[in-house]
């Protein structure tokens, strides 16, 4: 069995940021393996160490620089992997379609037979892509998932959907499928010196849209980003300034005052 | 060609409250559009659904009758059906999990751009979307140049819709077989249940990720002690195992109306405030001036928790 998973690097901003023309500026960023990916790669690794023969791909839309965190997930137990990338690419702002678009071509060229995905990127959150993929390439899908068992011929899912409110669906899905791994599923390993050691001989395979088959239509947008800002706040709060116990008297008169603390 | 087509969401036989939402931005963007608003209503009791949703401003509603609950190839199925009969401009669903669940799929079969948590909509010439990025740290605008277009939108930012209104409903003939479906609903299942309920606290002491390791949490049970509060969390925190499920505050956890929220080391993420924006008071403690946290917050420190809590313990003992 061959297992895909999608592993994207995520940009955080840093406390103080600044934002240059419609993004942050480069020098407030950080960035670092997607979190919800994360489950995502402990789930497929999990598997592979359950089922025999079963074999780990990451898949990266990124630039060079993120390499170093598709070498975490290799640290971790992904096989070998793939980094999508190329002049059109990185001139292109990729919408939910663009990128179907580039994973699908991965897909046929993987032939996967379980693509796992995190529900969402914590930078720009949309929490498309995977459902997207899956319709594309006609697998059969779950979203939201922090619960997975197999049935030991791999022909069937037991999962359970995370809903809002404490309630979870429990939903068979046939395998092929792509399931978006919700975080709680499992619990993420740190790579071990190992495992880091051993990363750095594994395969990061880079592909561009032609040896993909695909040439620069396949990542054009519709969809464009014309602006950013701060949030004007709309917070009237009250805050506690000075030295952390002059912070915590004005904290506790308040409690007080509110009569939340007996006393 | 200027109508719009909302997508209602309901679980176990009730309406959710999103749909309400949704009836408002589907009929602000319509308006914009110079077009009408057509609501669908997907499996379970169709009818009393549309009786429930006859709101001022939907000029239509179709029903679908099919299945009992949510099921990801019938929303789908149905939703590229109904867009293909009325050929709308936009397509506006959830951004829930459900919706999470079939929108990118209704995107793709259509092959209209997907525009997902959308925080605020306008359309002057294109359509224009407000979403947030980076954590809610900031917000952006994006363009669509396209169109028909297909647009998830975030709960909680427009107002609900309550004025009813006699709204016509036709019932949407549309074939689906549950059981050629590739995922099938076995059921559901309730977590969280256990010894304290949050949701009945006065006082909750909660704390995120800034918390950084589990031996640390004794510092916040310390004060939950001195104060006589109860102690809840974000989600890393459950994640990790640190606290059991039922501590959960958000989306997926629990929703809470406490008197006082304290919040320590927590970002603010959406999915989280949308479980405790309901409390009375809340306080924020961060190290993060920018946190999101503060935007909903009373009272508000800029400091270090390792800073804070110990000086704040030292109050009350
Ligand atoms: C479908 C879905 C459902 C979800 N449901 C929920 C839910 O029910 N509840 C929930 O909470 N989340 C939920 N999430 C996750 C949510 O998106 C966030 O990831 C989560 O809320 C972040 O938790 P946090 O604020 O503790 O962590 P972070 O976002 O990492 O924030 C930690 C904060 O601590 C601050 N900090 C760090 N060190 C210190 C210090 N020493 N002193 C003071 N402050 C410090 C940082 O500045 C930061 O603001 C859900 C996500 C999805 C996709």
């Amino acid at each position: 069995m061959k297992i895909l998973v999608t592993v994207k690097e995520v940009a955080e901003a840093a406390d103080d940021f600044e934002i240059e023309g419609t993004d942050i500026g480069e020098q407030f960023l950080e960035y670092d393996l997607n979190e919800w990916d994360d489950y995502a790669v402990e789930a497929a690794v999990q598997l592979s160490e359950t089922y025999d023969d079963v074999e780990v791909v990451s898949a990266t839309i990124g630039p060079e620089r993120s390499e170093e965190t598709i070498r975490m997930a290799l640290a971790k137990g992904v096989d070998r992997a793939i980094r999508v990338w190329d002049d059109d690419v990185a001139a292109a702002d990729l919408d939910v379609a663009a990128k179907t678009r580039l994973f699908a071509a991965v897909v046929e060229e993987e032939e996967p037979d379980l693509v796992l995905s995190g529900v969402q990127a914590a930078d720009d959150g949309f929490g498309a892509t995977g459902v997207s993929l899956a319709d594309e390439i006609g697998f059969d899908w779950a979203a939201v998932v922090n619960h997975l068992e197999t049935e030991d011929d791999l022909s069937l899912a037991h999962v359970h959907r995370e809903l809002e409110g404490g309630i979870e669906e429990l939903t068979d899905v046939d395998l092929p499928a792509v399931l978006t791994i919700q975080t709680g599923l499992n619990e993420p390993r740190y790579a071990s010196l190992r495992g880091i050691r051993q990363a750095q001989s594994k395969e990061i395979a880079e592909f561009g849209l032609a040896d993909l088959g695909l040439d620069a239509d396949a990542v054009a947008s519709p969809i464009s980003r014309t602006g950013m800002y701060e949030p004007e706040t709309e917070s009237d709060a009250t805050y506690f300034d000075g030295a952390a116990d002059e912070q915590a008297a004005e904290l506790a008169a308040v409690l007080r005052e509110k009569g939340v603390v007996s006393e | 060609m200027s109508d719009v087509l909302a997508v209602a969401d309901h679980r176990r036989g009730a309406v959710r409250d999103v749909s309400f939402e949704l009836v408002r931005a589907g009929r602000e963007l319509a308006d914009d559009l110079g077009g009408e608003l057509h609501l669908a209503v997907i499996a379970g009791d169709v009818d009393e659904f549309a009786d429930r949703l006859s709101l001022a401003g939907v000029d239509a509603i179709h029903t679908v009758e099919a299945g009992e609950e949510f099921n990801h190839d019938l929303y789908a199925g149905a939703t590229v059906a109904l867009f293909e009969e009325l050929g709308p401009t936009a397509v506006l669903m959830p951004n829930s999990v459900n919706g999470l669940d079939y929108a990118p799929a209704v995107a793709n079969r259509l092959d209209v751009p997907l525009v997902a948590d959308a925080v605020d909509l306008a359309y002057d010439d294109g359509l224009e979307a407000t979403r947030e990025m980076y954590g809610s740290k900031v917000e952006t605008t994006l363009e669509v140049s396209e169109e028909p277009v297909a647009v998830t939108v975030r709960g909680g930012e427009w107002p609900a819709v309550e004025e009813t209104a006699d709204v016509p409903v036709d019932a949407f003939e549309y074939d689906f077989d549950e059981s050629a479906s590739g995922a099938r609903v076995q059921g559901f299942q309730e977590v969280g249940a256990g010894d304290v309920d949050i949701a009945d606290a006065e006082f909750l002491v909660s704390i995120g990720r800034g918390i950084e390791e589990e031996e640390n949490l004794e510092l916040i049970e310390e004060l939950a002690e001195v104060t006589g509060a109860t102690m809840s969390s974000s989600r890393p925190i459950v994640d990790s195992g640190w606290l059991p499920k039922n501590r959960q505050v958000g989306q997926s956890g629990k929703q809470v109306t406490p008197d006082v929220y304290l919040a320590i080391g927590i970002s603010g993420a959406v999915q989280h405030v949308a479980g405790m924006k309901g409390a009375e008071t809340i306080i924020a403690i961060n190290t993060d001036p920018n946190a999101p946290i503060f935007d909903i917050a009373d009272y508000g420190i800029v400091g270090d928790l390792f800073d804070v809590v110990p000086a704040l313990i030292d109050q009350f003992e």
